[in-house]
């Protein structure tokens, strides 16, 4: 049986990659890439210790992998806004630079 | 069985004309607020005299209660208001020569804009004034003291267009200030020692202790003179009255000479209890006084504006009430008070009328030759030039000799009291003279002949709107209507005649005025061994009756002071009738003094030198500069400019860029990790 630590160091790099990934990248859809990854590595923090703590307890255990569902209900919905808001900006701004979209700013 | 009086009514009737012409006036038409006004002056009058027609069968001091205002502890004051004698005479001449200035100025004011206005301010004073004489504790007669100079503060400000005007408002009311301050600190002195402020309570524990000699009531004593200094313009604080002439004639008239600057010896008769057990305090009123009215007669003598030898004229008096306050004789005071009112009020108003018919000149110099051009002014105006003059049998004289007799004969007084007194009354009969030569006799020095003045600034005080100023000579010179003249008549009456209820007893009369008031004022004269001497035995102190009067005595001083009287009438028709040159010939021989009366003492310019200026200096360069603008607008910005500064700082964090919020984002979250992983190994460590 495959170690929870080993599941952690993964779900570790994996989120690293996307953080890395946010902040270097600039073309918007790779960022929204990496935050999809970031996700993804929680996920798998979760379910591993969602199998952890059933180990543990003897019992089923699915509270984290309910939570895992929960991110992944999110995810989906945040791909469809945020895909849809893309293709919006980029139909106005015609560019996908996330530097030079800071009309927000003060 | 005693009667209900409703004293209350009897202020607030004109204060409710204050509010019904100082609310709606504006819009009002002029018969209305004329209406108003007069009714809300009237109606005070007509009531007090329903109380003189049912004097005699009160139980004196009337009280009324109309519940309580302050109560602190053991210490309360109440809205309470007493009649006595005192009272009685206060009110008679407040309401009536009130009444008939209200009356007089609806002819002399009916040119103005600020009518309303004017109407609503005069009301408001009557309020204040009558508040000040009925009240029965020291606090509510301060509320109509301060009340009063507020009123007397807003009226000299009447055309507050005019810097002049302006200026001699303000200087009314911050010399007051220093004589409330005097009162106030007075009133302390009282609460301290007496646990109230009511004049029965206090006067009745002051009649307790006859062993009270001095000490605390000197001071206390000496703090309400202060107070009365400012409000009666006596040395060292009589530089405001001669600016109050700035405000209107009728203002001047009833506020400056007939009742307000009389408060001050109202207040020293109504607590003559205090100043009785102070033979210092009574020392230093009298000599304050006499000296205040030799040296305001002086000044007088070479004043060219006719209203400002009237407010000279005005210290004068006040100084000799203050003289008779000294030396005990509070009828007398309070006699002169009286007879001061007629015939400084009726001088006031016909000089009104005299500007009135030059359509608003107050020079003197450019006057003359009046007399058959405004016949009535001219036959009032002489009988308050008499009266004020001293010429027996008229109002002055009387009630001049009293004080001056009383000066010679009290204990408290002495000679020189009484020849300085003499002295000055010989000054007022010569520059009253002077002024009725100029005004009236000769020929009219008209501006034509006095053509270089035009460019002195004379015109700008002058006394009617700008648009008459313009051109003095808009209108020929006529006698004033009959509303104003009514008034002039009936206190021209008063003046020769008000004078006989206290006809002196030396000269064949019954000094009924002193017999009336002497239950409100009787100086009952405990000396220190005396009192001594009583309580050592045991028993009330008996007084020393009164210096009995000596009748030869009297009349000696009356036919002294009559004389002086003549010479000064003599100087003055010397002076400005038959030789008409002299005045400038004796001018250039005595320069010295000339110069230094004429710019009377240069007191207001020592006073500037000596307190404004430092004031101003502290204020502008300690408080303004330093205080203000360096520690107090310095800690703010300081603190503004630092929270900016920081905030500018920060700001920049907040750059808009997603990436970088990303990046501050991880870099904390990181350093969050690493200490909450730090820090746990090292509590785990520690266990």
């Amino acid at each position: 049986m495959v170690p929870i630590a080993y599941y952690l160091v993964l779900s570790a790099i994996l989120f690293s990659i996307g953080v890395a990934a946010f902040l270097i990248k600039r073309n918007i859809i790779t960022v929204f890439m990496s935050i999809e990854l970031m996700l993804n590595a929680v996920n798998l923090a979760f379910i591993a210790f969602s199998r952890q703590w059933s180990q543990i307890t003897g019992h089923l255990q699915v509270n984290g992998q309910i939570f895992v569902f929960f991110v992944m209900v999110v995810a989906a919905a945040e791909a469809a806004v945020g895909l849809a808001i893309i293709i919006a900006v980029f139909r106005a701004r015609n560019t996908l630079n996330i530097d030079s979209i800071d009309l927000m700013k003060l | 069985m005693t009667p209900d009086l409703h004293l209350w009514l009897i202020p607030l009737v004109p204060f409710a004309g204050f509010l019904v012409n100082g609310l709606l006036g504006r819009k009002a038409p002029r018969p209305f607020v004329t209406a108003i006004a007069l009714i809300a002056s009237l109606i005070p009058a007509i009531q007090v005299a329903v109380i003189v027609t049912k004097f005699g069968t009160l139980t004196l001091p009337y009280l009324e209660h109309h519940g309580a205002w302050i109560a602190a502890g053991a210490f309360h004051a109440d809205f309470s208001f007493q009649l006595d004698q005192l009272t009685l005479v206060m009110l008679c001449v407040i309401t009536g020569v009130g009444f008939l200035i209200h009356l007089y100025s609806v002819g002399y004011m009916a040119e103005e804009d600020g009518y309303w206005r004017f109407f609503a301010y005069m009301n408001l004073f009557l309020f204040f004034m009558l508040t000040l004489v009925l009240a029965e504790n020291f606090l509510l007669m301060f509320v109509g003291w301060e009340g009063v100079g507020l009123a007397s503060y807003l009226l000299i400000g009447f055309w507050f267009t005019r810097d002049s005007a302006a200026n001699a408002g303000k200087k009314a009311f911050i010399v007051n200030r220093i004589g409330d301050f005097g009162f106030l600190i007075a009133l302390f002195l009282l609460i301290a020692h007496f646990g109230s402020l009511s004049f029965g309570s206090v006067f009745a524990q002051i009649g307790a202790r006859p062993d009270w000699q001095g000490g605390f009531l000197t001071a206390i004593a000496l703090f309400l003179f202060l107070g009365a200094a400012g409000k009666s313009a006596q040395i060292p604080l009589y530089i405001w009255l001669p600016d109050a002439m700035e405000g209107p004639t009728p203002v001047s008239a009833l506020i400056h000479a007939a009742t307000m600057v009389t408060a001050g010896v109202y207040m020293v008769a109504r607590t003559h209890l205090i100043y009785d057990r102070s033979p210092l305090a009574l020392s230093v009123v009298a000599i304050i006084g006499v000296s205040t009215a030799f040296f305001a007669a002086t000044i007088g003598i070479l004043q060219t504006d006719i209203k400002r030898v009237l407010a000279y004229s005005t210290v004068s008096q006040l100084g000799y009430m203050f003289l008779a306050c000294g030396v005990a004789a509070y009828s007398a005071g309070i006699f002169h008070l009286v007879t001061h009112a007629f015939f400084k009020a009726l001088l006031f108003l016909a000089a009104g009328s005299i500007m009135h018919a030059l359509s608003g000149e107050q020079d003197m110099r450019k006057m003359g030759g009046l007399r058959r051009k405004i016949p009535v002014t001219f036959w009032t105006m002489t009988a308050a030039v008499l009266a004020i003059s001293g010429a027996p049998p008229l109002a002055g004289f009387v009630s001049k000799d009293e004080i001056l007799y009383q000066a010679f004969i009290s204990p408290n007084g002495g000679k020189v009291l009484w020849a300085v007194g003499l002295f000055t009354a010989g000054l007022t009969s010569f520059y009253m003279f002077r002024l009725w030569y100029l005004t009236f006799f000769g020929e009219r020095r008209t501006a034509e002949t006095l053509e270089e003045d035009r460019a002195a600034p004379v015109h700008a005080r002058a006394d009617t709107k700008l648009t008459l100023e313009a051109d003095p000579h808009a209108h020929p010179v006529h006698e004033s209507p009959w509303v104003m003249l009514i008034p002039l008549i009936i206190l021209a009456i008063l003046s020769v005649i008000g004078g006989w209820m206290g006809w002196p007893e030396g000269l064949g009369g019954s000094n009924w005025f002193a017999h009336f008031l002497s239950p409100a004022v009787n100086t009952v004269h405990l000396s220190y061994e005396q009192t001594t001497v009583a309580l050592a035995a045991g028993t009330a102190a008996t007084p020393t009756p009164a210096p009995a009067g000596d009748k030869q005595l009297e009349m000696l001083l009356a036919l002294v002071s009559t004389a002086v009287a003549f010479f000064g009438w003599l100087f003055a028709h010397i002076l400005y009738f038959a030789k008409p040159e002299l005045p400038a010939r004796l001018a250039t021989r005595l320069h010295g003094a000339y110069t230094l009366i004429k710019n009377k003492y240069w007191v207001d310019e020592i006073y500037g030198a000596l307190i404004v200026a430092p004031v101003l200096f502290l204020a502008r360069w300690i408080l303004g500069i330093l205080i203000d603008r360096v520690v107090i607008d310095g800690g703010t910005l300081t603190a503004g400019y630092t929270a900016q500064g920081f905030g500018a700082l920060i700001a920049r964090i907040q750059s808009g860029n997603i990436r970088s919020y990303a990046g501050w984002l991880a870099f904390f979250a990181a350093i969050l990790l690493l200490v909450s992983w730090f820090g746990l190994t090292t509590h785990f460590c520690l266990r």
